[in-house]
C-alpha cells in the first residue's frame, strides 16, 4: 500500500441525500464561503495561488494565475463560467460529482466569483444528463432561498447570480471558446485565440472558465489551507484528484487520490484487471490522450509525469481495455466520434477526422494496404498543431499512439483480409448466456 | 396535400434502414406544415420570458428556449423556429443554424421515449455494439428510427460520462447502468408496453416532451427520486472505508 485516498469531493457521496443542502450544511458546507468574504479578494487569489491548484478540465493550468489574468477595475462585468460539459470520451467524474454533491460547486462558484469580481456566474451542464440536471437547479434554488446566492450575500455586500445553462449534445462545446458561443446563442464553434477569455470572453467581457472539479475544489482550500492542499499530491501537481477507472477492470469506479498515484498502484488496491486477463493498452486521461500500454503502469499520473512519456494528463479518465480487444476497432471508433463531433470549422479537422474513418474502414473490411498506414500518419502530422482548437489535435492522439505500439496488428488487419478478433470475446457478458 | 410530419413513423423491413439526417421539410411555406398551437405558442412565450431574464442578454436563451417548443411538439419544427426568432428578434435562418448543429434537438417528431445506446469506444466494446445491433433488429429500425407504435425511438449515443457502468444506455437521457442486450430487449419491450422501467439512477421516466421542458431549466419536482450515487460512483469512497484512509485533517491555517 504505497498510496492513500484522499476522498474530499467524494467523500460524502454515500451518504442519505447528499445533494441537499441539508447534508452538505451538515458536513461543513458555505463554512469556507462565510470563510471567503471576510477576506480580500486578492488574498482569496493569492491563496489559490499558493495551493498549486491547476485546472482539473485537461490542460492543467494554474487556476490562480488564470484568476490573476482578470483584470481589475476595469469596468466591465466580469463572467465565472464553469465548465459541466463533461463529454471527453472515458472521462465520468464530474457528472457524479454533481448528482451526489452539487452544493460543493456551488459553494466553489460562490468563492470564484467573489475572487474574480464577478456577480454572474453561468454553470454550463451538458444536457444528456437530465437527473444531474435536476439536482443541479435544485442545488442552485436552495442555495437562493439560504440566501447564498443573491444580493447582499450573507450581508457582506457581494451580489452574485447563479444561471445554470444546459447543453443540447455537442461535444465540441467543452472547448471553452465554443462554450461561448454557444452560450451566447451560436453553434458552438471555437474562437481564435488571442483575445483570450481572460480579457474578451462572455458578451467580451472578461472571464474565467473553470471545470468542475476544479471550481468544487475550491471551498477544500478555504477551509484546509494552501499547505493542508498541497501536503497532498506532487510538488508541481498538488492536491486530491478523481481518477476515473473504467473498462476490463475488477472494479471500475471513481477513486479520489493525490495526483502522482500510479495505475499499477490503483489496480493493485482496486483488484486489478477483470479475470484472467492482462492489460493491452490505456488512457490515461480520455481518448484525447495518447495511448499507454502495460509498460507505462508506473508513470506517476500528475501532470509532469505522462508528458514525460509522450501523453497527457488529460482529465484523469483511465479506461483499460486487455487483450481480448482489437486496438484497430477502438481506434476507429473514436475516430467515428470525432467526426461526428467536429464543429466543421477548420479544414484539418474537418476534412482528417472525415479521412480517418474512410481508411479506418478499409482496415476493418480488409482491403487496406501498407499505404494506408502511411497516410494516416501523414493525416496526423496535417492535423497536429493545425487545427483551429484541441480537439482536431486530441484525434490524432489514438491514432499516432495505436501505430507507434500496434503497428502489427493494423498489417495484420490487411494480411489477414479482415479484424482477427472476435468482438464478442470483449463484452462484460462474453461467456455468458446474453 | 401537405406531408404529415409523423409519417417517418414506419415499420422498417430490415434493420439496416439509412441513417436521417436532413429534414427537407426546410424552406420557405415550411411553418405552415406542422403549426404551433395558439396555445402551445403562450406557453413557450411565458416560460420564454422567464429564460430570457436569465441572461444579460436574450439571445443567450436560445438554447432554452428551443427545449421549451420541443416540449410542444417533441421536435423543433420549422413553426418552433419561427416563433423562437420572434421572441429573440433574429431570423428563421440564425434559428435555424443554430438547432441543427446540436444533437439533442429532434428535427423530426421523436417517440416518447429516445432511447440511447452508447457505442463510444469503451462501451461498443464491454457490449454496446452488440446491444445497438440486437436492438435494431429486435425493434426493426435504424438509427434515429421510430417504432409504428411512436413509443421509441433508436439511436446511438456517444460517451455519456458513465464508463464506470459500462455498457450504457439512456431513456430520455436517464441513466440505465451495466446492460446486456438481454436487458436491453426488455427495457424496449417494458417502454413499448407501457411500464417504464424505473432508471438505475435517476427519476421514474417522464415523455421525451416533459423532459425537454426540465432541459429549458425547470424543475419538475423529482430530484428527490434515484439514489445519491451509484455503485461504482462509490467504490473509491468504500475502498478508503475499507482501508481506514482519509484525506489529511484540517488544521488551524485556514485561510492563511
Amino acid at each position: 500500500m504505497t498510496f492513500n485516498l484522499t476522498p474530499v469531493l467524494t467523500a460524502s457521496w454515500g451518504s442519505d441525500q447528499s445533494w441537499t443542502l441539508g447534508a452538505y450544511e451538515r458536513t461543513g458546507g458555505y463554512q469556507a464561503l462565510r470563510q471567503a468574504l471576510d477576506m480580500e479578494p486578492d488574498a482569496l487569489i493569492q491563496l489559490v495561488k499558493d495551493s498549486g491548484l491547476r485546472g482539473r478540465g485537461g490542460a492543467g493550468f494554474p487556476t490562480g494565475m488564470k484568476w490573476g489574468f482578470i483584470p481589475q477595475g476595469d469596468g466591465k462585468p466580469h463572467y465565472l463560467v464553469v465548465n459541466a460539459d463533461e463529454s471527453e470520451p472515458g472521462t465520468c467524474k464530474d457528472i457524479p460529482l454533481l448528482m451526489a454533491n452539487p452544493h460543493v460547486l456551488v459553494e466553489g462558484v460562490l468563492i470564484s466569483a467573489y475572487a474574480i469580481r464577478a456577480n454572474h456566474a453561468f454553470i454550463y451542464v451538458r444536457g444528456e444528463v437530465l437527473h444531474v440536471i435536476r439536482r443541479l437547479l435544485n442545488a442552485v434554488e436552495e442555495a437562493k432561498v439560504a440566501g447564498y446566492v443573491g444580493n447582499n450575500v450573507l450581508g457582506k455586500g457581494f451580489d452574485v447570480d447563479v444561471t445554470v445553462h444546459i447543453g443540447a449534445g455537442a461535444y465540441i462545446c467543452g472547448e471553452e471558446t465554443a462554450l461561448l458561443e454557444s452560450l451566447e446563442g451560436f453553434r458552438g464553434q471555437p474562437r481564435l485565440r488571442p483575445p483570450f477569455p481572460a480579457v474578451e470572453g462572455l458578451y467580451a467581457c472578461p472571464t474565467v472558465i473553470n471545470n468542475v472539479e476544479t471550481i468544487s475544489s475550491v471551498p477544500a482550500i478555504v477551509r484546509g489551507g494552501a499547505q493542508w492542499f498541497r501536503s497532498m499530491g506532487t510538488e508541481k501537481s498538488p492536491g486530491f484528484k478523481i481518477f476515473s477507472l473504467s473498462g476490463h477492470v475488477a472494479r471500475p469506479g471513481q477513486y479520489e487520490a493525490p495526483l502522482g498515484i500510479t495505475l499499477r498502484e490503483l489496480l493493485d488496491a482496486t483488484g486489478g484487471m477483470r479475470g484472467g486477463h492482462e492489460l493491452k493498452f490505456w488512457t490515461p486521461g480520455g481518448s484525447s490522450t495518447p495511448l499507454f500500454t502495460a509498460e507505462h503502469l508506473d508513470v506517476p499520473l500528475d501532470f509532469e509525469g505522462p508528458p514525460q512519456h509522450g501523453s497527457m494528463l488529460g482529465t484523469t479518465a483511465l479506461q483499460l481495455f486487455d487483450e481480448t480487444t482489437c486496438v484497430v476497432r477502438a481506434v476507429k471508433r473514436w475516430c467515428e466520434f470525432y467526426a461526428h463531433e467536429s464543429c466543421g470549422k477548420c479544414t484539418p479537422c474537418r476534412e482528417g477526422t472525415f479521412w480517418y474513418v474512410q481508411i479506418y474502414e478499409r482496415l476493418e473490411n480488409g482491403t487496406a494496404t501498407e499505404e494506408d498506414i502511411t497516410t494516416l500518419l501523414d493525416l496526423s502530422d496535417n492535423i497536429l498543431g493545425r487545427a483551429f482548437c484541441a480537439l482536431g489535435d486530441g484525434a490524432t492522439s489514438p491514432v499516432t499512439s495505436s501505430i507507434q505500439f500496434f503497428r502489427d496488428e493494423y498489417v495484420a488487419h490487411f494480411e489477414q483480409g479482415g479484424c482477427p478478433f472476435d468482438p464478442v470475446a470483449s463484452t462484460v457478458f462474453a461467456g455468458a448466456n446474453a | 396535400m401537405t406531408a404529415d410530419p409523423r409519417v417517418p413513423r414506419q415499420q422498417a423491413s430490415s434493420a439496416d434502414l439509412p441513417t436521417v439526417t436532413l429534414d427537407p421539410r426546410l424552406g420557405p411555406g415550411a411553418a405552415a406544415i406542422d403549426p404551433l398551437s395558439d396555445d402551445a405558442k403562450q406557453r413557450v412565450r411565458e416560460l420564454g420570458a422567464q429564460v430570457m431574464a436569465r441572461y444579460p442578454r436574450s439571445r443567450s436563451a436560445m438554447m432554452p428556449l428551443l427545449y421549451l417548443v420541443q416540449a410542444e411538439q417533441g421536435y423543433v419544427s420549422p413553426d418552433g423556429i419561427k416563433l423562437v426568432a420572434e421572441m429573440l428578434g433574429l431570423t428563421t435562418a440564425e434559428v435555424a443554424a443554430v438547432s441543427t448543429f446540436y444533437t439533442m434537438y429532434k428535427r423530426r417528431p421523436c417517440g416518447d421515449y429516445a432511447v440511447g445506446v452508447c457505442t463510444n469506444t469503451l462501451c461498443a466494446i464491454l457490449g454496446g455494439d452488440a446491444i445497438f445491433e440486437a436492438l435494431k433488429e429486435h425493434l426493426g429500425v435504424g438509427n434515429n428510427g421510430t417504432t409504428a407504435d411512436g413509443k421509441v425511438t433508436l439511436e446511438h449515443i456517444e460517451c455519456n460520462a458513465a464508463c464506470d457502468y459500462a455498457p450504457v444506455m439512456m431513456v430520455n437521457w436517464e441513466f440505465f447502468d451495466n446492460q446486456t442486450v438481454e436487458s436491453a430487449k426488455e427495457l424496449v419491450d417494458q417502454l413499448r408496453a407501457g411500464n417504464p422501467p424505473i432508471p438505475t439512477r435517476g427519476a421514474a421516466l417522464r415523455t421525451h416532451t416533459e423532459t425537454s421542458r426540465v432541459l429549458a431549466g425547470f424543475a419538475d419536482g423529482a430530484v428527490g427520486q434515484g439514489p445519491s450515487a451509484g455503485p461504482a460512483s462509490l467504490a473509491g469512497v468504500e475502498l478508503a472505508k475499507d482501508r481506514n484512509e482519509t484525506a489529511p485533517a484540517m488544521g488551524q491555517e485556514a485561510g492563511s
